[in-house]
């Protein structure tokens, strides 16, 4: 018989909240969370808007701990703790605990802040906990160390599909019966002067400095690259009969995933978007689920001029007809992109929708791209169907990775 | 000129609190850096630098594992800076 995975825990940080609460009470209120920088080399760079978490990690952590830690490592433990406390802290047999964790780029501000110290004060001066903070599996083997997970730990990078590709990794472990239950999701914490000039190097981000809350317009005409986020999503997931014999809350279901790769470009998306196609229709088959029960889908739609109209005809394409009949909301209107994160918190949004049955709005949408002819959520959260319904995650990364994630309602 | 007994003890009391979060009142001369206050190997690392910097001294590598307690420390910086 097979395992089927299902939601039993949720937790995050994000430009928007500190928590799940609060970031979803924010996302249905249409709030920016994209600010002005004000650390001095924010003036060093083109772009001087980002998304910030709303609470800053030393809000809630101890100092000691802080220091040992890159900020990737600290938003994992943030929303990993909401995450497992939010599943009721289980008991559970800890071989069959596992922590799936990604992050697009890894612990980036301190490798760059350890090779400031080496070059003006000199080797003896890099700390010794360099290397455990700024391995891409960092936020993962915290994780893991701190729940003393034995069932495996581990950390899929696929750029901006990581998060999504962590949250499929977890689900197979389960259904092949390495895990009974996993903490899995995504984080990034790469808000510093260089990998924010490079991405502006490559023209992918928004050059709209003067109006932080406006920048990330998704689906917008005027719309001009991405804001970078920082945060990070956590879901507990548990096998199906394991959540019911321990009594636990079930907010959903992890029915399936669809992976596949364009073998197109290294950063640009393929403008006949048949990998995401393909990446849906195997969601669907995954999950069971035909294009008419689809009645929700959390867009990757990062507000760049070729992405969000790629994305919007692969759609099309993959849900024919039926696509008239899904709500698409684009959460990084208001979160910015979270690179490694944002699959993350995205299942966890789709995941409060299918509960709350609301779809968030769009926000900054003044003037509707005219190519753009999906069904999007604008302004306003919208009402989701009562009954069975079921909801998709993409997520796509450079490299051509795509990632879609099939939620059911339960 | 050479430090006195109190006032490396004083640094050395700082410098743990700031790196391993220990408050300053509980550590002692006689306190064990790993088993009484956890500071594990790569925290010994930042507070052997930290001392050094503070201390205007040089604690060789192969002498580190040598100072198992906070008065090890705090007898060697006195013996070195004079």
């Amino acid at each position: 018989m097979s395992r089927r995975v299902v939601v039993t825990g949720l937790g995050a940080t994000t430009p928007v909240g500190g928590d799940v609460a609060t970031s979803w009470s924010a996302l249905l209120a249409g709030k920016s969370g994209v600010r002005t920088l004000t650390e001095e080399w924010a003036a060093t760079i083109p772009v001087t808007i980002a998304g910030r978490v709303a609470v800053d990690p030393s809000e809630v952590m101890e100092r000691v701990e802080m220091r040992r830690l890159d900020r990737s490592e600290q938003f994992a433990l943030i929303a990993a703790r909401e995450a497992w406390n939010d599943a009721g802290s289980p008991d559970v047999d800890l071989d069959r605990l596992g922590v799936v964790i990604a992050s697009g780029i890894g612990g980036v501000t301190t490798l760059l802040d350890q090779y400031d110290i080496l070059k003006t004060k000199g080797a003896r001066f890099v700390s010794p906990h360099t290397v455990p903070m700024l391995m891409p599996n960092g936020p993962a083997a915290n994780v893991g160390l701190e729940l003393k997970a034995r069932a495996g730990v581990h950390t899929p990078v696929s750029a901006c599909a990581s998060g999504a590709e962590a949250i499929g990794y977890a689900m197979e472990m389960i259904r092949s019966n390495r895990a009974e239950i996993i903490v899995a999701g995504g984080v990034e914490a790469a808000v510093h002067a260089l990998p924010m000039a490079a991405f502006a190097s490559m023209k992918a981000l928004s050059m709209r400095n003067d109006e932080p809350a406006r920048a990330s317009r998704p689906y917008d005409k005027d719309r001009d690259g991405f804001v970078l986020g920082e945060g990070g999503g956590m879901l507990v997931l548990e096998e199906l009969e394991h959540a019911k014999a321990r009594g636990a809350r079930i907010y959903a279901e992890l029915a399936g995933q669809g992976l596949t790769s364009d073998g197109y470009h290294i950063a640009a998306p393929d403008p006949d978007g048949s990998g995401v196609q393909r990446a849906i229709a195997f969601a669907l088959r995954d999950a069971g689920l035909t294009t008419r029960d689809i009645v929700h889908l959390n867009a990757h739609a990062t507000s760049t001029p070729v992405g969000d109209i790629a994305e919007a005809n692969a759609l099309r394409m993959a849900l024919g007809t039926d696509v008239d009949h899904v709500l698409v909301s684009a959460t990084k209107s208001m979160t910015g992109h979270l690179l490694g994160g944002a699959g993350a918190i995205e299942s966890v949004f789709i995941v409060k929708a299918l509960q709350e049955r609301l779809a968030p709005p769009t926000i900054n949408i003044d003037n509707m791209d005219p190519e753009i002819t999906i069904n999007v959520v604008r302004d306003k959260p919208q009402a989701l169907p009562a009954g069975d319904i079921a909801a998709l995650n993409d997520s796509f990364g450079f490299g051509g990775h795509n990632v879609v994630l099939a939620f059911r309602s339960y | 000129m050479a430090l006195s007994q109190a006032e490396v003890l004083a640094g050395i009391k700082e410098i743990v609190e700031e790196v391993a979060g220990i408050p300053a009142a509980s550590i002692e001369m006689e306190k064990n850096f790993t088993d009484d206050l956890d500071v594990d190997s790569l925290s010994m690392v930042e507070v052997v630098v930290a001392a050094e910097e503070r201390f205007g001294v040089k604690i060789p590598d192969d002498q580190v594992s040598a100072l198992a307690t906070v008065g090890d420390a705090v007898n060697f910086i006195v013996k070195v800076s004079a």
